[in-house]
């Protein structure tokens, strides 16, 4: 009687010891061949994460740290501001960079009058760092507006937009005064209402409306 | 069927004697120094650089290799254009080349970035040279793998077989616009400076994954003191590593695959497919 034809895919056992091969062991599944290909593959894999994930840790890191530390700068005595125009003072934002860390802002005394948000800084010190890509803005007293020399942006007196590309209003930075010496600090950024965000957003962030949700604070600010 | 053997020069092929000489044998074959006489100076000569190849390509196999890789068939119509490839990656050899040489004089500091580039320019024996040739080549680099782009385009050389070649070739093409990118900050002057912080800004304002890009550009939320430097290892050792293990798997898709015909070559139909049979 001939017997049906099996399926050669299923004539191998799982077990070594019913394929007949030497040394095998009772109930044993894996060979040892197979054994050592993966156990080569997993030790290979582990030494490669043991120096690449470190590195990229090493090299993403920046971006999950808060690099920029709470420190106040003086730039001037109290009678060198006034509530009716600008004035211009240079202020290290990066330290450590030297020339390239420096930037200028404005500085003006708050008008309770026509500040009708942000009446807890004693000054407005704006940003000349252009809300759409960053370029530096310059104030024309004359005109009484920021201007940006890249994509002609313009901004009024208060930094809010009214020209141009830009998505939100000119960032500020936090003011105080000690000793009759005015202080500025941290940079924060506003939405249109002149509503204030301390984590500051970079330039070309939306921060109206939805919007603020598609650039949410980042660890490193 | 047996390949074409790889053209020695003319003066450095031995020549038979002839029939006669050094009393050798009427077919021309034996040798003055089978005969016991010295060799001449300029048989010895010729020996070394040959025994030399020779001694390498015993130990390596490259001669069976670089002949399947140098004297692949190539379609009927190839012309000029097939030339841009490779054209594409002389440039990028170029830039290699001076790079290193202008790294052993530029200093990625941001104090000291803008003068030792002037210095490179002003002072340096043939800086000014250098400097010009990758900075110019690399707009030349890119004509070149735009033009390449174009050609393969044009003549339908994306197609099967050769979707992954077209697909490593745009990877390449944006790994170029990166390096074109990161190299523009090097200078260090307010145009390269402005034009930075504008570009790292362009990449934030994509939503959500933006301005966490734009840190890793910047190295923090602000261009800072190792924006430069980070800009530096990118431009001078990330990417061009990537782009030469990526020009490696282009070109050996290139030999595997081999090259496409132009496409205003009809295919050459063969006489017994055509032929019918009732």
């Amino acid at each position: 009687m001939a017997e049906p034809k099996k399926n050669p895919r299923q004539r191998k056992s799982r077990y070594t010891a019913d394929r007949g091969l030497a040394g095998a062991f009772e109930d044993e599944t894996v060979t040892r061949r197979r054994l050592f290909e993966g156990g080569a593959q997993v030790v290979g894999g582990v030494a490669v994460a043991a120096f690449a994930l470190p590195a990229l840790g090493f090299a993403l890191g920046p971006m999950f740290e808060d690099q920029l530390p709470e420190i106040f700068q003086d730039v001037g005595p109290e009678r060198d501001f006034n509530p009716e125009t600008y004035v211009p003072r240079v202020i290290s934002i990066v330290p450590e960079a030297g020339e390239a860390g420096k930037a200028t802002i404005y500085v003006r005394r708050t008008d309770p009058e026509r500040d009708q948000a942000n009446q807890d800084q004693p000054y407005v010190a704006i940003s000349t760092r252009c809300a759409h890509l960053g370029c530096p803005v310059r104030y024309v007293s004359a005109s009484r507006r920021f201007i940006c020399p890249c994509h002609g942006g313009v901004y009024g007196f208060q930094g809010e937009v009214t020209g141009g590309p830009p998505v939100r209003p000119l960032d500020r930075f936090y003011t105080k005064v000690e000793n009759g010496r005015v202080m500025v600090g941290a940079r924060f950024s506003l939405n249109s209402k002149l509503e204030r965000f301390p984590h500051p957003r970079d330039p070309s962030n939306h921060l109206d409306g939805l919007w603020q949700y598609l650039y949410p604070s980042r660890p490193s600010t | 069927m047996t390949p074409p053997k790889p053209p020695l020069p003319r003066s450095l092929q031995r020549k038979p004697a002839k029939p006669g000489a050094n009393g050798a044998g009427a077919n021309g074959s034996a040798r003055a120094d089978q005969k016991g006489q010295a060799p001449t100076l300029k048989d010895q000569a010729i020996e070394v650089p040959v025994s030399a190849i020779g001694w390498l390509d015993e130990r390596t196999g490259a001669s069976p290799f670089l002949r399947g890789f140098l004297y692949r068939k190539v379609p009927k119509g190839t012309n000029w254009f097939y030339t841009l490839g490779s054209a594409s990656m002389f440039a990028f050899l170029s830039q290699a080349v001076t790079g290193v040489f202008l790294a052993m004089y530029y200093e990625p500091d941001p104090a000291r970035a803008y003068e030792s580039a002037a210095r490179i320019t002003n002072e340096l024996f043939l800086g000014e040279l250098v400097r010009g040739m990758h900075r110019w080549g690399s707009t030349v680099m890119l004509l070149l793998v735009f033009l390449h782009l174009g050609r393969t385009f044009f003549f339908g050389a994306y197609k099967y077989p050769r979707e992954l070649n077209w697909i490593i070739g745009v990877i390449l093409l944006v790994l170029t616009l990166l390096m074109g990118f990161t190299g523009y900050l090097l200078p260090f002057d307010q145009r390269s400076f402005w034009a930075t912080v504008v570009g790292v800004n362009l990449n934030s304002s994509g939503p959500i994954v933006g301005p966490y890009l734009a840190d890793f550009l910047r190295g923090g939320p602000e261009f800072g003191a190792y924006t430069l430097s980070r800009f530096y290892a990118m431009h001078m050792l990330l990417i061009p590593g990537l782009i030469a293990a990526l020009i490696g798997a282009h070109l050996y898709l290139v030999a595997k695959l081999g090259t496409t015909a132009p496409p205003w070559l009809k295919a050459e139909k063969s006489k017994a497919l055509s032929k019918e049979d009732i």
